[in-house]
């Protein structure tokens, strides 16, 4: 669309209901292309459900309402022609618990290009696929050798990257990821920001986290939200240094969790 | 420092008392079984040459063999099979993947839960009516197949509905989330890390079509009706046919003077063919598994 291209995700007057609870209250939120935003909130103020809006795949959790506007690199995504399995393939989401696929590390990583294809893909292109992925998440050395292994046997740090490796053959957009380390000890946590920091510029990358320093480490902007709704969204050393927010202050100081 | 307290030795005191009780349980379960099978064949073995699984009875069931009974059970084993299955499996997928959440769907399930308590008899009264002579099937085999299937159905629905939840909703949102169709994630993900636990519940029902008396005697299973001669199909599915659990029944009841291995020997065989169904699908389950690739 004939967006501006720093447009990566926006949303305005965004609201949705669990049946009738109100779990996002008018969020109005401008995510720039190619950087990383952090988004931060006591648990339950809605991080997750707000990523799920971004590819509508909170549609499938039962009954849910939503009304506002969201847009996606410009592109509405209520739009009538907009398809849901290419919005979900150019919007990808990265879970907490990391979640490979029951299957080989190789057919995870090709997993998107198989059920996309029209008719079944080369060998050729799959096999290339699959070293360009792992190469660009950092697994391609260790796991060279093991492609056919049980995806769901690896350490969870090589799991979690692999998560992020399924999502970039369908060429993404927007990566989502939904606190991509808290099951991660310091040296995973470690690979996957510096994975993140790779990945940027391409990709719009939106993380939830409940860790401050990594928010503050790791993102460009960063957003804070309260209780379904956004409190503050600004660069992130503006945001721990000044709040403009007291209640951004308070959460980040720590007085609730 | 880390000796011994009287709660600890308390519990565990408990703890063997736990742990034998139970243990006898098992053995309670156990021993009966063996003890039936055990005696079963026991008694049974002296009638069990091949003259009495090949020919048929003779002499109002007091000689002969079982041979039309042994295919006739397979028979109605296997269609009742190719009905149910099927049926059970694609009604469970729909409403375990599909199906959203209502008072329709909330009606169906319970429908399927009291179905499944529903007795067999009953089932045999209402294919009898509805088989038998609303769709005019006659008594044969097809309807008293259908009959069976239609009495499987609600079990092997729930069975297959339980494995289905039990394959992780993170498998799920992992493949939504890279765009796959609900049709793709369930025949890429969900129903291969489902099979075992679905064929478990298919074969399990199956295993219990094998024994059913009461809904075949109304719909299609006679007391006597010989085969002659070998064809591929042994049996028409439009014609009646012998079972083991019928001739079961006659040879100990109506048939006076039949000799007492004789229908041991009929309750072996019986179990036999449980035994190989189960067999047959356990085989399977290990292929299945064999074939994925890791
Ligand atoms: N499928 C659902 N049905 C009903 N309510 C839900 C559902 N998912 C989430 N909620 C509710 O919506 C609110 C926001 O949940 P959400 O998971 O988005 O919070 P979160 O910020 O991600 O929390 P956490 O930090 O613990 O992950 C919570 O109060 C939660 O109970
Ligand atoms: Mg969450």
């Amino acid at each position: 669309m004939s967006a501006p291209a720093e447009h990566g995700i926006s949303t305005s007057d965004l609201c949705l209901w669990y049946g009738a609870f109100q779990a996002l209250k008018r969020v109005d939120l401008e995510v720039k292309h190619g950087l990383i935003t952090a988004l931060i909130g006591p648990s339950g103020c809605g991080k997750t459900t707000l990523l799920r809006c971004f590819n509508r795949v909170n549609e499938r959790y039962g009954s849910v309402t939503t009304t506002g506007l969201i847009r996606i690199r410009g592109k509405n995504v209520y739009d009538a022609d907009v398809s849901l399995i290419e919005l979900r393939r150019r919007v990808g989401m990265v879970f907490q618990r990391p979640n490979p696929l029951p299957l080989s590390v190789y057919e995870n990583v090709v997993f998107g290009l198989r059920i996309h294809a029209e008719k079944r893909p080369p060998k050729s292109v799959l096999d290339e696929a699959v070293e360009k992925a792992l190469t660009e998440v950092g697994l391609w050395k260790d796991l060279r050798d093991r492609l056919q292994a049980k995806a769901t046997g690896l350490q969870l740090e090589q799991q979690q990257k692999l998560c992020i490796a399924r999502l970039l053959p369908l060429k993404p957009e927007v990566i989502l990821m939904d606190e991509p380390c808290s099951a991660l000890d310091v040296e995973g946590t470690r690979a996957i920001e510096e994975l993140m920091f790779a990945l940027k510029g391409k990709y719009t990358i939106l993380i939830v986290t409940h860790n401050m320093a990594q928010a503050r480490r790791a993102s460009d902007e960063c957003a804070f939200m309260l209780l379904g709704e956004l409190i503050e969204h600004t660069r992130t050393e503006n945001l721990f240094l000044n709040p403009s927010n007291p209640k951004t202050a308070e959460y980040i100081e720590g007085r609730y969790g | 420092m880390f000796t011994e307290t009287l709660t600890g030795r308390k519990k565990q005191r408990h703890e063997r008392v736990a742990r034998m009780f139970f243990g006898l349980m098992t053995a309670a379960m156990v021993i009966p079984l063996l003890l039936i099978v055990g005696f079963v064949v026991f008694k049974g073995a002296p009638a069990m040459t091949w003259e009495f699984f090949s020919t048929n009875p003779r002499r109002g069931g007091t000689a002969g063999g079982i041979w039309p009974a042994l295919v006739g059970t397979l028979y109605l084993i296997l269609v009742s099979l190719c009905i149910s299955a099927p049926i059970g499996v694609l009604a469970a997928v729909y409403l375990n993947e599909y199906a959203k959440e209502n008072w329709f769907t909330r009606i169906v399930n319970l429908a399927v839960v009291n179905l499944a308590g529903v007795p067999s008899i009953v089932h045999g009264l209402f294919g009898l009516g509805a088989f038998v002579y609303a769709l005019h099937f006659g008594k044969s085999i097809l309807a008293a197949a259908l009959t069976l299937a239609i009495m499987t159905l609600p079990v092997i629905i729930a069975s297959t509905k339980e494995a289905l939840a039990s394959v992780p909703r993170s498998f799920r949102e992992a493949c939504w989330n890279v765009g796959a169709s609900r049709w793709q994630t369930i025949w890429r993900i969900v129903l291969p890390n489902s099979i075992s636990g679905i064929l478990t519940g298919v074969i399990l029902q199956v295993s219990r079509t094998a024994g059913e008396t009461a809904p075949v005697m109304l719909t299609g299973v006679a007391t006597f009706k010989a085969i002659e001669g070998g064809g591929l199909f042994l049996y028409d599915l439009r014609e009646q046919c012998m079972a083991l659990s019928m001739h079961l029944f006659y040879v100990r009841t109506q048939a006076s003077g039949a000799p007492e291995e004789l229908s041991y020997a009929i309750a072996a065989t019986l179990l036999g063919v449980v035994l190989l169904v189960n067999t047959t699908a356990i085989c399977f389950r290990v292929f299945l598994r064999a074939r994925k690739k890791w």
